[in-house]
């Protein structure tokens, strides 16, 4: 019998059995920000393509909510920090190291270009509005006038977001689970594929349904294939890493994760939007609501496994 | 300078006196700690082996803890010492998920904390608490580039293994055995 | 720079200031009878913070043991008692009321007068352990009473030094005569050093690994000292001096022992001889399920280190009633080796002597509790406390009980085995007065509590022990007592003057009579507070024996008795032979209990540093025996003794390899039931109340308490109330 204990009454419950330091916060906060990610990005895409016309849903609806998004992000982060009244000390330094420093930044960025996407389509969107003050007339105005630029910054940065809310994870290369590049690319193509579907859901052009439905389907496949080549690399690896994958094959997360990330958030929508081209008619919001419910999910999952995977001594 | 730390485990027998003596001298609040005891027991009665260590932060060489860290707050000192500013500490957690050995607490005034060499002693010349405490002499403190340090001489003199190096994180805690 | 500048302010603006001078005053520790020297640091608030070990000082050399370390919460516990208490009956309900110092110690005064008058006052007994017991003791003397005891007698060392006594005329003595830090080889039997904090004995075991000695231990369980040993001999519980006499047969038989100096030195050695014939490693072999082969090697290890060898006599040896016997037989090992008197083996200690303050001779007494053991445990060097116990308890067969007890510092109830007969005891009195620091199963049976305070908050006597080289040392308060806690000295010379013996407490106060008493010695209170240990040159140079030098030891035959004419004398075997004892039946496990290195017995089980580390004791289970029972790791269970005694509270199971599949481990000093210890209450199961099967050592009175067994309960054996 192997016995391994501390034997000094270490109560330390954020570390004892095992990482217990993030809960709802940044899986949330990973959630919708990797939300606003995708809709930004596929609205920067688009726009830049020349598209603005055939997608507006993508280009200009959609993106209202990010604001609200990225806001709601910013508080659940803030909800997790242990020393609020420090939050300020992110931003007096830029730690290329840090994601959660880049990513700070990151967020500083996307946060007012959301907001100034959003404000120079308002008009768009609701014909009536009207900003009294003929200063924010001024300054739309000049933003119409490069949004270009804005375009391009937006693009980048949601991208840049996007794989941040991935990257974050993976440089706590201490939990075996996280350990492994495909951390990165698995949430980017999640928040896209996220994004898409909240097109899908708005839209009522049928053309944009279709080609985000056909994006939807391809992310999933994409995802599915990210997901297949982190067990194999994992269970290729070293004790603790396979033991990591053992979490998700015979563990404990075994059942959330195939069932409600694979199965119900994968499979399923990806399959109901396939038949959906096909000519069936299926309300949009079914394969919506699985593929966001399978987006959380799925960053819950890996966030509170990670935290449960560990090295030896 | 490089700061070390050896631990003799055929002298500690896991008395916890270096814990209760950190814990007196940093004043850390209760229920967390800066440095434990681990027993490892192997084989079947009577073919048994055991072994006791007292743990705390590696001060690793390539911290972790100090590249997640996004305020700076974690940082490298003289000697390699890993330090924590607590003004400047968020307390997201970072440090904490990124280390292998689990040698971060949150301290309930909110930021991080963990080991500090007892830099506030070193500074004076004198060895870390827990160091000068020991009832079997069995942690030695020094500085590793100096070939005349007691930590240099045992880790030359004897065999010895570090803990998870395969998180790459070059710790500098000797575990002489 | 400027960056190292404000990293340095801001680890300091939150942790410690360096450039507060912290100011330090002398003490020595009273968490355990070690007695280590330290130093007690204050912060910036005049508060205690820390103690740290005094570098002069041979019992600790500037390290202090981890409850030495954490006795601060002794200081710090808010527990604590904090004035004196009364008990009255209210409603028909007893409770105790808060009182005045006068009022406490008038009471008690005029009780003592009263049991004086009415049956003597050899009624009163003294049951003392520690370093306040000095001065009780004075007023128990003072009054007229010889009956004063402490549980490190009859409860522990007991049948040690009466053993040594008997073989060497003098005995290992606390500290531990033993040489461990100069030894070849160290022998341990059962005597869990590294978990058995004794300071001094830990460095210099730890030193004498780093050099390469060699340990033997024997253990039924997994100790920390045998996961240090070169050999580990996993004896059968209860069969230790089988070994023992085989070893003697080996060492004899081979020629192994010290020829010159059993001749010189020893009387006995043919008796002793004949007498091993008998037993061989074969016959052990089939005793102690330790193979020959084991047993012979280790002899040749311990023979191959001689002198410098050292077979431990261990402390708390009251294991199975024949506990004098078996430490006798670790004696004449040691004597057939040579160690006795030698480096690396015993040496001769030495310590000053200090002359007590002057008082008139002391009232001679007229009754001594060993009148009614009808000639029973005259060999007993000091007062057996469960005793003192028995005759407390009214018995047709005796025209005299004890009446009055004072409790100072011990916890009788987790102390004295057989809780039924301390609780009978206790009924029978008519005073009962209880002096501690804490709230504790004890203070709950007094009609009268005193609290005491802390050694942080008080002088107490000097500190005069034997060691390699004579040293003193001083306790001095490092802050005033907190709360309405008084020391003992305060409390024995006010009550010495209430009972009108004032002529016994000549001096104004303590300090005093320490400044008189170090002015005799050479040095004064002023000094010994400037530098709290002193060291003094022994007059001879006489710490070992000098090769070929002749000695007269201090036994009848003037020799190191291998066969003991004194024992002889009273009826027992001057020889040891060796005793079967009970195993334990199908479905029990025999209770095996320890010491924690945080912890000591049950006086640490509150202090909020310590209990911070261990709130609890575990119930070591082997893993063929958990799995038998279906126990799970981490499951509470009760336990119920082969009496149906049946755990107060509930144990946490360790399934672990470290304990034989015949027995389980506890740590001592756990379950209290005192709900005024916020921290320890119902933490852990209490080792003493399933101790209900007492060995009585024949010889010298003590108490055995390995021969109980115990079986798991899964489910909660008593209704919630109860509790
Ligand atoms: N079951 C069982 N019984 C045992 C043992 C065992 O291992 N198992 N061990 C035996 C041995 S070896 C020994 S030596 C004895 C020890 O027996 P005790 O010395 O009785 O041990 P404790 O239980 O620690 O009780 C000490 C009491 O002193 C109080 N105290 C602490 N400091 C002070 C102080 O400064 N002043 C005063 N007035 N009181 C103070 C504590 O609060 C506590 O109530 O127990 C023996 N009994
Ligand atoms: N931390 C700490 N240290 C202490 C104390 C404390 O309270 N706490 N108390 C001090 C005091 S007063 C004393 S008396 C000492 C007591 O300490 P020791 O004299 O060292 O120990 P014991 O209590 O006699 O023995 C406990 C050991 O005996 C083993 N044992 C049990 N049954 C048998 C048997 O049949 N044969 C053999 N060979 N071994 C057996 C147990 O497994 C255990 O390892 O400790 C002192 N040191
Ligand atoms: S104080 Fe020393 S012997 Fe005790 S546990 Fe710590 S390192 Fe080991
Ligand atoms: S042990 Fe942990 S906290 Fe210490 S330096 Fe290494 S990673 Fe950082
Ligand atoms: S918790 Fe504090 S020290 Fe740790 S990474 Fe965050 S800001 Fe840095
Ligand atoms: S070096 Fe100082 S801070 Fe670190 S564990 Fe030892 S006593 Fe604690
Ligand atoms: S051995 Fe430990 S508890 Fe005992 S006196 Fe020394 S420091 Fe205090
Ligand atoms: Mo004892």
């Amino acid at each position: 019998m192997e016995e391994e204990l501390i034997i000094s009454g270490r109560m330390n419950d954020r570390v004892d059995p095992t990482l217990n330091i993030w809960h709802w916060e940044i899986p949330f906060y990973l959630f919708v920000g990797g939300l606003a990610a995708g809709i930004l990005f596929f609205a920067a895409f688009y726009y830049l393509n020349g598209k603005e016309k055939d997608y507006p849903t993508a280009v200009k609806i959609a993106p209202m909510f990010t604001p609200f998004l990225l806001i709601l992000g910013l508080i659940a982060l803030f909800l997790d920090l242990n020393h609020k009244l420090y939050f300020w000390r992110l931003y007096t330094t830029i730690r290329l190291e840090s994601p959660m420093s880049w990513g700070a930044w990151t967020l500083m960025v996307v946060t007012p270009l959301s907001f100034i996407w959003s404000a120079i389509h308002l008009k768009e969107v609701f014909p009536k509005w009207d900003w009294k003050f003929e200063v924010i007339n001024k300054l739309e105005q000049f933003f119409i006038n490069h949004k270009k630029h804005l375009a391009w910054l937006m693009a980048v940065f949601a991208v840049l977001l996007g794989i941040y809310t991935g990257v974050l994870l993976r440089a706590f290369n201490a939990r075996p689970l996280w350990n492994t590049s495909i951390l990165g690319p698995l949430f980017l193509a999640s928040g896209l594929s996220a994004g898409a579907a909240v097109v899908v859901l708005l839209t009522k052009n049928e053309l944009e349904r279709k080609l985000f439905s056909k994006i939807d389907i391809i992310i999933i496949v994409a995802e599915l294939f990210f997901i297949i080549h982190m067990f194999m690399g994992l269970l290729a690896s070293t004790q603790v890493q396979i033991e990591a994958a053992q979490l998700f094959l015979d563990g404990p997360y075994t059942l959330p994760f195939w069932i409600f990330v694979v199965f119900l958030g994968m499979l399923v929508p990806a399959l109901l939007e396939f038949l959906e081209l096909r000519g069936q008619r299926i309300p949009a919001v079914i394969p919506v609501a699985l593929i966001l419910m399978g987006n959380v999910m799925l960053r819950f999952v890996i966030v509170y496994a990670g935290q449960a995977s560990r090295y030896l001594y | 300078m490089r700061y070390a730390m050896a631990i003799d485990t055929k002298k500690c027998v896991g008395c916890n006196d270096c814990v209760v003596a950190c814990q007196i001298e940093n004043k850390v609040p209760e229920g967390f700690c800066r440095d434990w005891v681990v027993e490892a027991v192997s084989g079947t009665y009577p073919n048994l082996e055991l072994e006791y260590r007292s743990e705390r932060c590696h001060h690793c060489a390539n911290a972790p803890c100090v590249r997640c860290c996004p305020t700076g707050s974690s940082h490298i000192v003289e000697g390699g010492i890993v330090l924590v500013d607590h003004d400047k500490c968020i307390g997201c957690g970072a440090c904490i998920a990124s280390c292998p050995y689990d040698a971060r607490y949150p301290h309930p005034d909110g930021y991080v904390d963990k080991c500090t060499f007892c830099i506030h002693k070193v500074r004076k010349g004198e060895q870390p608490a827990c160091v000068s405490v020991c009832p079997t002499n069995c942690l030695y403190f020094g500085d590793l580039d100096d070939p005349n340090s007691e930590v240099s001489k045992k880790i030359k003199e004897r065999k010895y293994k570090r803990l998870k190096t395969e998180a790459g994180t070059d710790p500098q805690l000797y575990f002489l055995i | 720079t400027t960056f190292f500048d404000s990293t340095t302010a801001s680890i300091f603006a939150s942790q410690i200031d360096s450039t507060i001078k912290f100011s330090q005053t002398p003490t020595y520790c009273e968490v355990c009878f070690w007695k280590c020297a330290g130093w007690v640091t204050k912060n910036e608030e005049g508060e205690i913070w820390k103690v740290e070990g005094h570098k002069d000082d041979p019992h600790c050399n500037g390290r202090l043991c981890p409850r030495g370390t954490g006795g601060v919460g002794m200081y710090h516990d808010e527990d604590r008692l904090k004035k004196p208490l009364m008990r009255v009956e209210k409603d028909g309900k007893q409770t105790y009321v808060e009182v005045s110092w006068d009022e406490a110690l008038d009471f008690i005064a005029n009780k003592m007068t009263e049991i004086k008058e009415k049956y003597g006052p050899e009624s009163m007994a003294l049951f003392t352990h520690g370093s306040g017991g000095k001065f009780l003791g004075h007023l128990m003397k003072s009054y007229g009473s010889p009956h004063i005891t402490a549980p490190s007698f009859a409860q522990c060392r007991g049948p040690r030094e009466v053993a040594f006594y008997s073989t060497f005329g003098e005995g290992v003595y606390s500290p531990e005569r033993t040489d461990i830090r100069d030894t070849r080889c160290l022998v341990l039997i059962g005597s869990h050093i590294g978990e058995n904090m004794h300071n001094g004995q830990v460095q210099e075991m730890s030193e004498a690994i780093e050099k390469g000695a060699t340990i033997i231990t024997v253990d039924p369980r997994f100790s920390t000292a045998a996961s240090k040993s070169k050999h580990w001999l996993p004896i059968k519980p209860a069969t230790d001096l089988a070994l023992l006499l085989a070893w003697t047969h080996v060492i004899i038989n081979e020629g192994w022992y010290d020829k010159e100096y059993v001749e010189k030195y020893c009387f006995g050695f043919d008796q002793l001889k004949a007498h091993v014939q008998q037993y061989t490693p074969e016959w052990a072999y089939g005793v102690t399920t330790l193979e020959p082969k084991q047993i012979i090697e280790t002899a040749r290890e311990m023979a191959k280190a001689a002198p410098a060898v050292i077979v431990h006599p261990g402390r708390h040896v009251t294991w199975y009633g024949d506990d004098t016997q078996r430490l006798r037989a670790v004696a004449i090992l040691n004597a057939l080796l040579g160690s006795w008197g030698r480096r690396g083996g015993f040496y001769f200690p030495d310590k000053i002597s200090i002359p007590s303050y002057p008082h008139p001779e002391y009232p001679k007494a007229t009754k001594s509790y060993l009148d009614a053991m009808k000639g029973k445990y005259n060999l007993a060097s000091e007062v057996i406390s469960n005793g003192l116990c028995e005759v407390t308890v009214p018995s047709p067969e005796r025209d005299w009980n004890i009446k009055g007890w004072i409790v100072n510092g011990t916890n009788l109830i987790h102390t004295l085995p057989d809780q039924k007969k301390t609780m009978e005891a206790i009924q029978s009195l008519e005073l009962m007065v209880a002096i501690d620091t804490m709230p504790m199963e004890i203070t709950g049976y007094a009609d009268v509590v005193l609290p005491e305070c802390t050694y942080l908050e008080r002088y107490d006597a000097i500190r005069n022990s034997p060691h390699r080289d004579p040293v003193i040392c001083l306790r001095m308060p490092a802050v005033e007592p907190k709360y309405d806690s008084k020391p003992d000295w305060w409390i024995a010379k006010e009550l010495g003057e209430k009972l009108g013996l004032k002529e016994y407490f000549q001096y104004k106060d303590i300090e005093e009579m320490l400044d008189w008493q170090l002015k005799k010695v050479g040095s004064s209170l002023k000094e010994m507070q400037k530098i709290g240990v002193k060291t003094f040159k022994r007059k001879f140079d006489d710490l070992y024996l000098i090769d070929g030098q002749d000695f007269e030891f201090n036994t009848s035959t003037g020799k190191i008795e291998l066969y003991s004419t004194e024992l002889a004398a009273e009826g027992f075997d001057p020889l040891p032979s060796f005793t079967e004892h009970k195993q334990p039946p199908a479905g029990f496990y025999r209770l095996n209990y320890g010491r924690a290195p945080v912890h000591t017995f049950s006086r640490t089980a509150n202090n909020p540093n310590l209990s911070a580390i261990m709130k609890e004791n575990d119930l070591w289970v082997n893993p063929k025996v958990a799995k038998q029972w279906g126990l799970k790791n981490g499951q509470y269970v009760w336990l119920k003794n082969q009496d149906d005694i049946v755990s107060t509270f509930s144990i946490k199971v360790r399934v672990t390899e470290r304990i034989r599949w015949d027995s389980v481990y506890m740590v001592h000093g756990f379950g209290h039931s005192e709900k005024n210890l916020s921290r320890a209450f119902g933490k852990g199961a209490s080792d003493t109340e399933l101790i209900s099967n007492v060995k009585v050592d024949p010889i010298m009175g003590g108490t055995g308490m390995r021969e109980n067994f115990v079986t798991f309960l899964t489910e909660d054996p008593k209704p919630k109330e109860e509790v």
